[in-house]
């Protein structure tokens, strides 16, 4: 199934922006990953699935920094960041959201946003004091608006100046990847985006990610549990269990995939079939 | 900054600039203008006992804004915020003793401060919660037996002798001179403070505070914005005690206490966590405070409730046990302190009488 870590830049949509090499992770005695490799490609939505430990936000803690895998490598866009800091990673374009909610609550939804900007704006606390001298609030304005582009986009005009802490969940997911969106990635990581909402907001959320995929041409990896919004959407399937890759492609090879329906999705006749397998 | 749920109706921003600005609304913007004109002119007014009441509130307001930005804004904590305010002063009066103005002396005697205080919150780096504040204990004990030991720069147990504050030759050393001098830097420390609350680093550190992990991964570089809170903390306290050892004319180790150190950890208890105006608000609290108490003493004095409790003994004891009653009683019913009471009678006045 993986492709050979193709050269940056060669043909967008063949070629790997990120290739995930071997990777290993242990805490302790418990091995979280254990050799696991793919690749994902420059525009592409690419979806990781499976059941509850298998290590689906280990993989995506490997990659966004917060986690160092124990071996193998972490390749994005040509360049090894195995052991690149977590907060260098926003630089060279990668972005996430988190599964548990992860806003500053205390600050207002505008505010979150702005922190996405944090790589991208150049003013510190000198300048920053000073505001009026020294070009902070030229600045400051200037990305407000690129902020407002991604508000419009999201939809979250009415509660730009709202607190985040007061806002309900579905919202709160939404301006969560809002401010990943913000940092203008290349890489998008969406832990479970669509994890406790209703079907409305489920519908929303999918249709934003497709259009950031289409129209923004962001790159996105995302862990999801509706399978139906993962088979519709995404481009690539990869089932994680116990930390080993069991199948990696498209969504419909993957849904045929006897092992994939034993360890995660389960069949329809398995339950009745599986006793009278164990009396024959 | 941008937290503003009541607006009166008609306000309408059409730019981006005018929807940033520090203050809500137009009206509080006057507001604080107004009170500071006619701040500007107190001293033809007041006493001078009141003139020191207010120069107090000022270089204190600055130390106390300073432990905010460190424990209510970037969500750390430190417990020798009095040393770093002593610092200031050792630092200014002995920069002035050694011949540099006493304006630039005052500015120098911050960034001193802030060298300090840097060093002292390099574990900051490491270490959160209860360990921080014990690290910052150690920098409360090490610095006030240093301030006794290093005879060279604080004149030991004798104290230092700071000149008075002169600008051009000009001699404003007095309480109604010197109250100029306190307002300016009042006005100029608050108005950077709010500046850099809504801009880049400001944003950050209150980012590290609120969830660090997010942060981190919004490419903010933790460690070193715990420990920049740590210096922008310590350089409004070098300001602030840099003022008050020009203010007094004398610097001496003695009050520099850990009690001192709680006491501005109360003003901004009570004045509101994360808020700017609460840091002023809190002080001039912590500071009526007692005064109030020594009015209701000798008011009640010779009455049965001064034969009972001889009020004029313990009135120093009864003080600082007020001190504690109120940090207490503000932790109980109004965590959120001054600053948020006074935002809920602001919209308790504007919704009148249709609250809901």
């Amino acid at each position: 199934m993986a492709l050979p870590a193709a050269s940056a830049g060669a043909n967008p949509g063949t070629a790997a922006l990120l290739s995930i090499e071997n990777i290993s992770l242990r805490f302790g005695g418990l091995k979280a990953l254990s050799d696991v490799s793919f690749h994902v490609r420059h525009g592409e939505l690419f979806s990781i699935i499976g059941p509850n430990g298998a290590g689906k936000t280990s993989m995506l803690n490997c990659i966004s920094g917060r986690y160092t895998p124990s071996e193998g490598r972490v390749v994005f866009n040509g360049e090894d960041v195995t052991r690149l800091k977590p907060n260098r990673r926003a630089a060279i374009g990668i972005g996430r959201t988190f599964q548990n909610l992860a806003l500053f609550s205390h600050m207002s939804v505008l505010d979150n946003i702005m922190v996405g900007r944090h790589h991208l704006l150049k003013n510190n606390f000198l300048t920053g004091a000073l505001y009026w001298i020294g070009g902070a609030q030229k600045e400051e304005l200037e990305h407000r608006r690129k902020v407002e582009e991604v508000i419009d986009f999201l939809d979250i005009q009415h509660v730009r100046k709202a607190s985040a802490g007061t806002l309900s969940y579905g919202l709160r997911k939404r301006v969560e990847l809002a401010r990943a969106v913000a940092l203008e990635p290349k890489l998008i990581l969406l832990d479970e985006p669509m994890a406790g909402m209703n079907l409305e907001e489920k519908e929303d959320m999918a249709r934003y990610i497709v259009d950031l995929n289409e129209e923004w041409g962001m790159t996105i990896i995302m862990i999801e549990h509706d399978m139906g919004v993962v088979m519709d959407i995404s481009h690539r399937v990869m089932v994680l269990d116990f930390g080993r890759k069991l199948v990696e492609g498209e969504p419909a090879e993957v849904l045929a995939d006897p092992h994939v329906r034993k360890a995660y999705l389960g069949e329809d006749d398995l339950d009745e079939a599986a006793p009278a397998a164990l009396t024959a | 900054m941008a937290i503003d749920t009541l607006r009166p109706c008609g306000d309408y921003r059409t730019s981006y600039k005018a929807d940033q600005t520090i203050f809500a609304t137009r009206l509080t913007m006057l507001f604080c203008v107004a009170g500071v004109v006619l701040a500007c002119f107190a001293p033809f007014f007041f006493s001078r006992y009141i003139l020191s009441l207010m120069i107090q509130i000022g270089y204190l307001g600055i130390a106390a804004l300073g432990l905010n930005i460190l424990v209510g804004f970037s969500g750390q904590i430190s417990v020798g915020h009095a040393v770093f305010f002593g610092f200031g002063g050792f630092a200014s009066a002995f920069l002035a003793n050694k011949g540099v103005p006493v304006p630039l002396a005052i500015v120098l005697a911050g960034l001193w401060t802030t060298a300090v205080g840097l060093l002292f919150g390099l574990p900051a780096a490491r270490v959160k919660g209860l360990y921080l504040a014990i690290a910052t204990l150690a920098a409360q004990f090490i610095l006030q037996d240093f301030f006794v030991r290093a005879e060279w720069f604080t004149g030991g147990t004798h104290g230092a002798m700071a000149a008075p504050f002169t600008l051009f030759g000009y001699d404003l050393s007095g309480d109604d001179r010197y109250f100029y001098v306190v307002l300016f830097f009042v006005v100029v420390m608050y108005l950077g403070a709010a500046n850099l609350m809504r801009s880049r680093d400001g944003r950050a550190l209150i980012a590290v505070r609120d969830h660090y992990l997010s942060a981190e991964m919004m490419g903010v570089n933790l460690t070193k914005y715990r420990t920049m809170a740590f210096g922008i903390s310590s350089f409004y306290a070098g300001i602030g005690g840099a003022l008050y050892a020009h203010y007094v004319g004398f610097m001496s180790v003695e009050g520099l206490d850990i009690l001192f150190s709680i006491q501005f950890l109360g003003m901004i208890i009570i004045g509101g966590l994360g808020s700017i105006m609460g840091s002023l608000m809190g002080t001039i609290f912590m500071v009526l405070l007692p005064e109030a108490t020594g009015w209701l003493a000798s008011a009640l004095s010779g009455s049965v409730i001064d034969q009972v409790l001889h009020l004029k003994d313990g009135l120093t004891y009864m003080r600082e046990m007020l001190i504690g009653l109120t940090i207490i009683l503000f932790l109980i019913f109004e965590p959120d302190g001054l600053a948020h009471r006074w935002r809920l009678i602001k919209a308790y006045w504007k919704l009148y009488p249709f609250s809901y």
